[in-house]
């Protein structure tokens, strides 16, 4: 289990998380069913709520900005891979555990499985789809495919993404680095000596 | 007839090099699409109800409100009423709605009626005398036995044997209100009554495999100059695919169904799909582009597959995806068989093994399971084997990268570390002095040994047990060897030159993430004198011609023979028709650095393109097939070896085992990408170092479910769990003339009991069962101290 782990949202400050989305949506249980938002109190606090139908949702992805109608149950994951086909982040774990959904928000790594569509409206989003130039790979995807980083490729997206987001902050990282930064992500083919390679190949070139 | 076989060591221009996997580009920038990943216009969202309990008998299903609930557009009812539900989280009902959300909220409405029965779930050694003489019957035997007999079978059978329970007014009510037929009841209230609850059960859970017997161990034993006894083995674990298992299903008519379904076995859907949908066969189309890990779990259409074909079609034919959940896929979509023994293991002051005596039991569930291929490799003289077989509620097992030799290595190559220090022997030597008992690769082996033990440094670090340690750090070596068959499966293969110049290929196979795409290419490029670029490849298609399922490491032996048999006829039937304007014969030309040219004459050429043109308005297609009897050699063989050594720190204050190096040796016969191959035993040595340390399918005895299906408690190995890992695979003379040979299984069967091995070599006693978790090593060195 990851110690630290930097993609947890709440770490971020990006507001409601899906756990306490939860919370919320179960004290807002006995409000009428209305389309839009409402205010109810909880804890002695006014809360806006949304739903539980369907609400307008603008989401920004690799600089596009989408108009979408989602349930506020909806996670950033479902609602980029079923209402957008953008499929690169996998659902695996679906709780925030895995990695393998992970994506960037305000530049910073996240579990898009963990963040609700909703709140991410007017945060960008990057998804691994968006990190190549035309038809030439990021360095970072060509690091993985030199060094043989990816067999079934389920988890490389997330991988890649999480590589990208470490890099970025650490452009020279020991190899402890490397073992700590990118410990919120799992493979099951056995990958992580590739990976290893790859951001070790990557830290040489001092990218 | 042209020469097939493989082309000799100084011709290969790309055979046994190191080649980028094909399909990398796609997979890093998130291209590649999965089965999960398909998506269509206006597709439903599938769902399944599942049971809460571990063995119940569904009474009543009550599907009306889900229904009626806007947004679902089917519901299909897997399992009827009266029929007993043999594991948690078995399929009740499939819901398709519009959208993932409604699903959800479609199963929550639905109720189940359920009457619970008793379950087992524990896989713990068997209580002694269990197994064998049926005993009398429990009412959970009764119900269970009127799912595999008539009536008038059964009440023969209650009247046989009797009962274990008073066949009170209130039970016998019981049985009539859930539909037990009335001859059956009648034989329970006249059937004897035997209060012996215990037997009852073990007549159905335990059932003892017949015992194996060779030489005259009780001789053996009794004249045994050491003797020693050990209790091993490994647990329950799951595959743990990413991605789930599950499909797509769509009827584009009412005759025709087109499938996306995550599977190992492309080739293999349609024959499965075609009887329980009433459909031919040549109906059922089955796709599927990337499959995100399989591990011997993906082979079959399973029931949530149907169940999404049936769903589809209720709703008028639009696509239903219905892929599991994390949950799901833990608990019910796959598993390893357990595997535990108490052995006996008899040898000469100098190592020489004379006697192995085993009592073994294990489950794989509802079906049992068989004994594990104990003692493994080393075929010991005089043997005496028992074993018994758990049949329980945890759900069925399905293959496992190496079934079943993963547990007979952690069971034999741990006995045999346990008596070489009995003997204060080196446990490579002990090893090494019996390859003569391990078959046809002893010399394979002794050659891998010299290797690995260089490679770990072996000489220089190895101490006896518990003699290398500072404060509360203990370190040790520890090894195992392995074997494993990999023939090439059977594989038909359609290569065509297009008058333009360009190449397909097609083939009914599937690329697991073994690099199956890139090894087919690398042969059809090396056979064509072409670059991997110049040809097209088309694979995960029941529109192409058949390939085998990908299991038993025998897929890169059947698609590169049959891709070799495919370029070769084609490249004749190119030269047959370029000879004329080469002024040559067919046979005196051959294909080089895109170029078809006059062997003696390199002068006289043509390039791929203008050659291509030759062949007139209409396409070239050769098909290459393996086996093919009919065009020598044999392309694929079978056996290989390898040997493992590992290197371990134990901190004997927290318990907690850390691999610090890993050394695999392996040979695989001919190599075709060696980059790709050396994954293969990367990935493996890290999925070792998972089982050995980490994984285990724990089961709630009360409760009959699984505790951990999730990824959080259900652990896999992280970045920071992986050591130095040092591969080396054997190749050249010796090896690259047997053919092509498997390596998707062998490497994944040693590192448990090699890790096992050096965990005790470390801390000086053995940690009977994987994984070995702080709380075992903790146990083992207190158990160890009480002694």
């Amino acid at each position: 289990m990851p110690e630290n782990d930097p993609k947890q949202p709440h770490d971020e400050g990006s507001g409601v998380s899906r756990r306490e989305f939860l919370k919320i949506s179960s004290i807002s249980v006995a409000a009428v069913p209305i389309m839009g938002t409402h205010v109810v109190e909880a804890a002695g606090e006014p809360v806006k709520v949304y739903g539980p139908g369907k609400v307008p949702v603008e989401l920004t992805i690799n600089g596009k900005k989408h108009a979408l109608q989602l349930e506020p149950r909806v996670t950033l994951l479902d609602a980029l891979r079923d209402h957008l086909e953008i499929t690169g982040a996998k659902r695996v774990c679906d709780r925030g555990e895995c990695g393998a959904c992970t994506v960037l928000m305000d530049g910073k790594a996240v579990y898009a499985c963990a963040v609700l569509a909703i709140e991410t409206q007017g945060r960008p989003i990057t998804t691994v789809e968006s990190l190549m130039q035309g038809e030439l790979l990021h360095p970072v995807q060509q690091a993985f495919v030199d060094n043989d980083a990816s067999q079934c490729g389920f988890c490389t997206p997330g991988f890649v993404v999480a590589a990208k987001a470490f890099l970025d902050k650490h452009p020279q990282p020991t190899a402890e680095d490397i073992r700590r930064g990118l410990s919120g992500n799992f493979c099951r083919c056995g990958t992580y000596h590739g990976i290893q390679q790859a951001i070790a190949q990557m830290a040489q070139k001092g990218v | 007839m042209p020469d097939y076989s493989w082309p000799a060591a100084e011709q290969r221009t790309l055979i046994g090099k190191r080649v980028s996997r094909v399909d990398a580009p796609l997979k890093v920038s998130g291209r590649a699409k999965y089965s999960y990943d398909y998506t269509r216009p206006g597709m439903l969202f599938g769902k399944i109800l599942r049971s809460p309990y571990a063995k119940a008998r569904i009474v009543s299903i009550d599907t009306s409100a889900a229904e009626k609930m806007p947004g679902v557009k089917a519901v299909e009812i897997i399992q009827k009423p009266g029929t007993t539900v043999q594991w948690a989280g078995d399929e009740i009902v499939g819901v398709a709605a519009v959208d993932e959300p409604t699903a959800e909220d479609a199963i929550r409405v639905i109720k189940v009626q359920y009457q619970q029965l008793p379950h087992l779930v524990s896989d713990a050694e068997p209580p002694a005398g269990v197994g064998g003489v049926p005993g009398p019957m429990s009412e959970d035997d009764i119900w269970d036995a009127t799912d595999l007999m008539s009536p008038p079978q059964v009440a023969s059978q209650v009247s046989q044997l009797g009962v274990t329970f008073k066949a009170s007014p209130d039970v016998i009510d019981e049985f009539k209100k859930f539909g037990l037929p009335a001859e059956i009841v009648e034989a329970i209230q006249k059937a004897a009554y035997h209060p012996l609850a215990e037997s009852s059960h073990s007549a159905s859970w335990y059932q003892k495999a017949s015992a194996l017997h060779q030489g005259d161990p009780d001789k053996a034993f009794a004249g045994a100059e050491a003797v020693s006894e050990g209790l091993y083995g490994a647990p329950v674990i799951t595959h743990c695919c990413l991605e789930t298992h599950g499909s797509t299903a769509e009827w584009p008519d009412k005759d025709h169904l087109l499938v996306h379904l995550s599977t190992q076995n492309v080739s293999g859907i349609p024959g499965q799909m075609a009887e329980p949908l009433g459909l031919p066969a040549a109906n059922i189309r089955q796709q599927q582009d990337h499959i995100g890990g399989g591990f011997g779990s993906k082979f079959a259409a399973d029931r949530w597959d149907i169940t999404a074909a049936r769903l589809s079609k209720k709703a008028g034919g639009k696509p239903v995806r219905m892929m599991l959940e994390r949950d799901s896929e833990l608990q019910v979509a796959g598993a390893r068989p357990s595997a535990y023994a108490r052995v006996k293991v008899a040898a000469k002051t100098d190592g020489t093994l004379t006697a192995w005596h085993s009592e073994s039991w294990g489950t794989g569930g509802p079906g049992g399971g068989g004994m594990p291929p104990i003692p493994y490799l080393f075929n010991i003289p005089n043997q005496h084997k028992e074993h018994t077989a758990i049949r329980n509620n945890i759900g069925p097992a399905r293959a496992w990268r190496a079934p079943n030799h993963p547990q007979a290595a952690a069971i034999t190559m741990c006995a045999l570390d346990d008596l070489a220090a009995k003997l204060n022997l080196d446990p490579l030597e002990l090893f090494r002095k019996n390859l003569g008992i391990t078959g046809p690769r002893a010399e394979n082996y002794r050659e891998e040994f010299a290797i690995a033990a260089d490679l770990m440094g072996w000489k220089d670090k190895w101490r006896g047990r518990g003699q290398d340690r500072s404060g509360s750090v203990a370190r040790g070596l520890g090894l195992s060897i392995h074997t494993w068959g990999g023939r090439g499966h059977s594989s038909d293969c359609d290569l065509t030159l297009h008058p333009d110049g360009s190449v397909d290929i097609k083939l009914g196979s599937q690329d697991l993430g073994t690099g199956t795409r890139t090894c087919i290419l690398m042969v059809a490029a090396e056979t064509l004198g072409l670059p991997i670029e110049a040809i097209s490849l088309y694979i995960g298609d029941t529109m192409y011609p058949p390939s085998g399922g990908s299991g038993g490491s025998t897929t890169i032996g059947g698609v590169s023979s049959s891709t070799r048999r495919a370029a070769v006829d084609a490249r004749e039937g190119l030269f047959t028709k370029v000879a004329p304007a080469l002024n040559a014969q067919p046979a005196d030309l051959e294909c080089v650095n895109g170029t078809v040219r006059v062997k003696s004459d390199p002068s006289r050429s043509l390039s791929w393109k203008q050659a291509c043109s030759k062949l007139g308005a209409v396409p070239l297609t050769a098909r290459g097939k393996n086996p093919d009897k009919s065009k020598p050699p044999d392309l694929t063989n079978s056996g290989v070896g390898g040997v493992q050594m590992a290197e371990v720190e134990v901190d004997t204050d927290t318990g907690v085992a850390k691999v610090k190096k890993i050394v695999a040796v392996q040979d695989c016969g001919l190599i075709i990408d060696l980059k790709t191959a050396e994954s293969q035993c990367y990935g493996a040595l890290i999925m070792g170092i998972t089982y050995a340390l980490y994984e285990e399918k724990i089961m709630d005895q009360l409760t009959g479910r699984m505790l951990n299906p999730n990824m959080q408690f259900y652990r896999l190995a992280g970045i920071s769990d992986i050591p130095e890992l040092v591969v080396h695979m054997m190749t050249g003379k010796g090896y690259d003339e047997r053919g092509v040979i498997g390596l998707g299984e062998p490497p994944v069967i040693s590192p448990g009991a090699a890790i096992s091995n050096a965990v005790a070599n470390a801390i000086g006693v053995r940690v009977p069962f994987l994984p070995l978790t702080p709380d075992r090593v903790l146990k083992a060195l207190a158990d160890h101290n009480l002694d």
